[in-house]
């Protein structure tokens, strides 16, 4: 236990904590709880029944009604405590309710069947995952091709659109070019125009260059975001011009100082661009959804939303559907986000 | 992977130094722009051009070619209005009533987030425990997609949901958030700030980053004080993330539609109906679908959005290399 | 520039097509499930599949929204399936193929009578769709609470303002929160306002709201006085839809409005919670007890490149035998007459379900004509779209009932104005 708190307050290097880092822990406790909680509970509910889900007040764990077997009975009974009259603190199994009535039976004795009113039944409840939402999914349809068309889309998507935009972003921060204003102010403007509304002009396009229901419409669209270049350039604007000069001097191509200063030296910049690429085209679903219409072309997102009908959602699967589409995504952060931090400070670069 | 990514760049390299042995340095610049510009032209400014276009025809077809030339008519009728101030003076009300209810809500959106999107990318750049666990914690919201977004939140804050049984328990009593106009609004803006904070966290934290340590250890031998490092150093060196954070923040806020579209469909009424439903109703929901009005709308929202990221650039000229 | 551009546009309809010919019998079927219907509609196509080697069916699931946002545009620019399930039924009717030339036109109007009208508009007449699930709108009602609350339930012939009162009375005399709830929805309400005088149509058959006053007005007034449950209409915006199921299920409602597409769900979730059941629409002031009907259909697209198969496929899936096999396990009203006449055993339900589907379809007869007419209106989604986003408004008192009134009218013209 003491390991675990020393482990929590320890700010590294030194020993004893600044009231700083109570504050700083405190906020990031809350955070947890604030940011984290309704994850957890997503990932929960993913295990719930349906009844369970529509059920006021909603509970944190999923339970399940037990049943008890009863000699003469094929299936098991639903399980129940009586609360009141003769048989307090039996545990019963009810084989028929009717308005406010239920019939009832006592394990030990079967063939004797009781009628009691509803008040005086409770029910037994224990928690039970049902994991039967994740397995349906994997009968139903054919997950790993979604799984497949989905990276594909998103691996693919996010190096062409890596090294596009910092090529550019490259070329808006170090040149000095006529024109340059005038680029930077379209891509700004482009900015501004929601997805949604160019949706069709958009999907006209890509019907012409005969990308429609093939998953490069999807790529390649994706990888002209205005976000990107003007988040890469805004970050290399920071890096000193200096060393740029120097590694002219050293007779250095440019494509080289791209590739082997600038690149490295907006480490952290890309990481979070690659992060934000990867999440937009794992998540993409506005836009697969007008391009692609074949079982054979869908992603995860696709599929998932599948769910969804005109009148009635099947929430179990697409809760279920949603946790799994997550987990991908989760550990490709995890794996990224060590990368902010090996920025200019960690290389050394001025 | 690493290996046939470094020879590859290396194969483009010969192609470039021939066009750098011709073009001179800074004509290079446009080869670096072509492959981004092709792409760039096509996928995202051609569509803006064809949504002009769209933006001066009426009816509900769907091909530029069968819509009828209606020049400047969608835009006069967004725009009439006896006066612009009521909303129920205008022939589009719910126009206006959308454009009122965004500004309110980009007001505090962008504050609240972009505040705690700092506090949190300073706190997480110190020296703690965890650091990548509480990343992730921070950041995982984003990568939630929208309708689960809504979906969760509408399970803590309906009426009979965890929200209020957790006040009926503590004697507060519950309160019915989503009927409320007023509460409706703030947790529209609430979700949408949890929803993307971990967004500009990590901007702002990849920007944290990018400051020299030793420009701290100087300020540390000089003893200057914790806030007088925040605002001499982290703050101007910070400016240029910054902005991009406020201009992001502001582009995003005023577009904000999907998760609060899930979470309240725009509602009680008309309380939560930003500017992208009545677009997105108007032309892609609706019937008839009204593509011009919703084009004319988007083109109306786009000019006051780059008065406004100019103005931003314009003050912050100063500070960074515009 | 702009030539270019007009062109451009007008050529994708024709690439569209050239790209959909990848096999020579392969017929795409979009479709969307409200539960398991594109499921049995895939184990269907097996079965057609056998009797015509050659004929490759595939049906590919999409969300509602796919059906509803993008499939217009699809099929604007030449890229569309070759048959799907549709439910803006009169509003995509420029594109259906025509099934005449390859069907028995007598059995398909014998066999589904008004609801082929729906498909229909202005000078085409043919045969486009087969109204794959028929829904009918009218209330679940909770037994249970009845019985508690030791009130009589409405008899037949009983109007709003009883089924108002009774419900009142069951809901303060049990621990249910709300006498009654209706869902967020333009088709919803139909029916009762007609039964409050609303026409829908002038005299020339365009779409109106003339006499829809009287019903928001009531509407409005149940909504306030907590009559009806205020958060189904007023926790929403726009025209979204939103049901009261989950207050249903969980007892918290004594009268609810909803449909027969309602029947599954309830079964499955309430269990025996409580007892519940269907009683007809309750009648109003202005004569009619009538409910909405609505549903989905399946129709070909004139685009496709094998219109035979396509239309044999449906065809099929309209033979009585098929349909009535697809109903049962579908769970959903029969559109065929044939199929409705004889009785649907439907799959895997209880008696209580049976019992509610039987009383849907026995209120069939009871749906004004001006209901049917309303169906089958090609403007209706705007009106639906119009009734629900102006009459929210009046309840969460942003407008009064009467500035409602007339904004929902001027929209409507304006609507309409557009679509010509």
């Amino acid at each position: 236990m003491a390991r675990v708190f020393s482990f929590l307050t320890a700010t590294r290097g030194k020993g004893r904590l600044h009231w700083t880092d109570w504050v700083s822990y405190s906020y990031l406790i809350i955070g947890i709880f604030l940011m984290f909680g309704p994850v957890i509970w997503l990932v929960l509910s993913s295990f719930k029944t349906a009844n369970e889900l529509d059920r006021f007040p909603p509970r944190f764990l999923p339970y399940a009604q037990e049943t008890v077997e009863v000699d003469g009975f094929e299936d098991p009974l639903l399980a129940f405590t009586v609360i009141d009259g003769d048989l307090t603190g039996e545990v019963v199994g009810q084989t028929r309710r009717a308005a406010g009535r239920a019939e009832i039976i006592v394990p030990s004795n079967p063939d004797e069947r009781i009628r009691v009113t509803v008040d005086q039944l409770e029910p037994i409840e224990g928690i039970s995952f049902a994991t039967e939402n994740y397995t349906d999914l994997f009968e139903r349809f054919n997950f790993l091709r979604f799984f497949w068309n989905s990276t594909f889309i998103t691996v693919t998507a996010t190096l062409l659109m890596l090294l596009v935009n910092s090529m550019a972003a490259f070329a808006l921060s170090k040149y000095e070019f006529k024109g340059r204003t005038s680029v930077l102010l379209i891509v700004i403007g482009t900015l501004m125009i929601p997805q949604t509304v160019v949706l069709v002009p958009l999907f006209l396009i890509v019907t012409e260059l005969g990308m429609f229901n093939s998953l490069w419409g999807v790529i390649i669209p994706g990888a002209a975001t205005p976000t990107g270049v003007f988040l890469l350039r805004q970050y290399m604007i920071t890096i000193p011009d200096e060393i740029l000069d120097a590694a002219r001097m050293d007779k250095a191509s440019e494509w080289k100082i791209f590739w082997r200063i600038i690149i490295p030296l907006s480490a952290p910049a890309i990481a979070v661009l690659a992060i934000l690429a990867i999440m937009w085209r794992w998540n993409d679903f506005l836009w697969p959804l007008i391009v692609l219409t074949r079982t054979e072309n869908f992603t995860l997102q696709l599929a998932l939303n599948s769910f969804q009908g005109e009148l009635q959602t099947d929430w179990t699967s697409l809760l279920a559907m949603t946790v799994l589409t997550l987990l991908p995504i989760a550990a490709v952060f995890m794996f990224l986000q060590k990368y902010i931090a090996t920025g200019i400070a960690s290389t050394g670069g001025k | 992977m690493l290996n046939i990514i470094s020879a590859a760049m290396r194969v483009i390299e010969i192609p470039m130094l021939a066009l750098q042995r011709r073009l001179g340095i800074n004509r290079l610049a446009w080869a670096f722009l072509l492959p981004n510009l092709i792409l760039f032209g096509l996928f995202a400014f051609l569509p803006v051009i064809l949504n002009v276009f769209y933006a001066m025809t009426g009816g509900d077809n769907v091909l530029l070619a069968d819509r009828p030339q209606v020049g400047a008519r969608n835009f006069a009728t967004l725009l009439d209005c006896q006066n612009y101030l009521d909303v129920n003076s205008c022939r589009e009300d719910k126009f206006w009533r959308a454009v009122w209810n965004t500004i309110w809500f980009v007001i505090l959106q962008v504050g609240f987030m972009v505040g705690f999107a700092l506090l949190t990318a300073i706190v997480l750049n110190r020296d703690i425990r965890a650091r990548g666990f509480f990343r992730s914690v921070f950041f995982f919201p984003v990568l939630l997609s929208p309708v689960v977004v809504a979906l969760i939140w509408k399970w803590i804050l309906q009426r009979e949901g965890v929200l209020n049984a957790f006040l009926d328990w503590t004697g507060v009593g519950g309160i019915n958030w989503l009927v409320d106009a007023n509460w409706a609004f703030g947790w529209s803006v609430f979700i949408s700030v949890w929803a993307h904070m971990g967004f500009y966290t990590l901007i702002l934290l990849a920007g944290l980053q990018a400051i020299p340590r030793d420009v701290y250890e100087a300020a540390m031998m000089d003893r200057a004080s914790a806030w007088r490092t925040f605002r001499r150093i982290t703050m101007p060196l910070l400016a240029p993330t910054m902005l991009v954070v406020l201009i992001l923040a502001l582009i995003k806020g005023v577009q904000t539609f999907d998760e609060v579209y899930a979470f309240t469909g725009g509602g009680p009424g008309t309380a939560t109906t930003f500017i992208i439903q009545y677009i997105y109703e108007e032309g892609f929901a609706g019937a008839p679908r009204l593509f011009g009005l919703a084009a004319a709308a988007s083109l109306l929202v786009a000019g006051v959005l780059v008065v406004l990221t100019l103005i931003q650039l314009r003050l912050s000229r100063n500070n960074v290399d515009g | 520039m702009k030539k270019t551009i007009l062109t451009t546009t007008a050529m994708v309809a024709g690439l569209g097509m050239v790209a959909g010919a990848a096999s020579a019998q392969e017929v795409r079927f979009m479709c969307y499930s409200d539960g398991n219907e594109c499921e049995v509609y895939d184990d269907l196509a097996n079965r057609f599949e056998a009797d015509n080697p050659g004929v490759d069916v595939i049906v590919d699931v999409v969300p509602y929204q796919a059906i509803l946002e993008n499939l217009p545009v699809q099929l604007a620019a030449g890229t569309g399936p070759d048959l799907a399930k549709v439910t803006d039924l009169g509003g995509l009717n420029e594109y259906y193929l025509d099934l005449t030339p390859h069907v028995d036109a007598d059995y398909w109007d014998s066999a589904f009578g008004e609801t082929l009208n729906w498909y229909r508009v202005g000078d085409r007449q043919g045969i486009y769709g087969m109204h794959s699930q028929l829904t009918i709108t009218g209330p679940f009602v909770n037994a249970t609470l009845f019985e508690q609350a030791g009130v009589e339930m409405p008899g037949e012939g009983a109007t709003w303002d009883d089924w108002a009162t009774a419900a009142s009375a069951v809901a303060a005399g049990t621990d249910a929160d709300f006498p009654m709830a209706m869902d967020r929805s333009g088709h919803r309400v139909a029916g009762p306002a007609i039964s409050y005088g609303a026409k829908y149509f002038t005299e020339d058959g365009v779409g109106s709201f003339e006499g829809f006053d009287a019903f928001a007005e009531a509407f409005v007034g149940w909504n306030e006085d907590g009559t009806m449950a205020r958060d189904v209409w007023a926790s929403q915006g726009g025209s979204t839809y939103a049901d009261a199921a989950q207050e249903f299920i969980n007892g918290e409602v004594v009268f609810y409005y909803s449909g027969s597409w309602q029947v599954g769900r309830m079964d499955e979730q309430v269990g025996d919670f409580f007892d519940w059941q269907v009683v007809g629409s309750p009648c109003g002031p202005a004569g009619p007890c009538s409910g909405m009907p609505g549903g989905a259909g399946i129709v070909g697209f004139e685009g496709t490149e094998n219109p035979e198969a396509v239309a044999a496929f449906i065809d099929f899936l309209a033979q009585e035998d098929v349909y009535a096999e697809a109903t049962a396990r579908t769970r959903n009203l029969p559109a065929h007459l044939g199929v409705a006449a004889a009785g649907v055993e439907f799959q895997d339900v209880s008696a209580a379900a049976q019992g509610a589907l039987n009383g849907f379809a026995g209120a069939l007869p009871d749906v004004s004509p001006i209901a049917f007419a309303y169906q089958g209106y090609a403007g209706n989604r705007a009106m639906y779209g119009i009734t629900v986003e102006r009459v929210s408004q009046a309840i969460v008192g942003e407008l009064s009932v009467s500035d409602a009134m007339d904004r929902a009218a001027s929209d409507l013209e304006a609507a309409m104005a557009e679509a010509q």
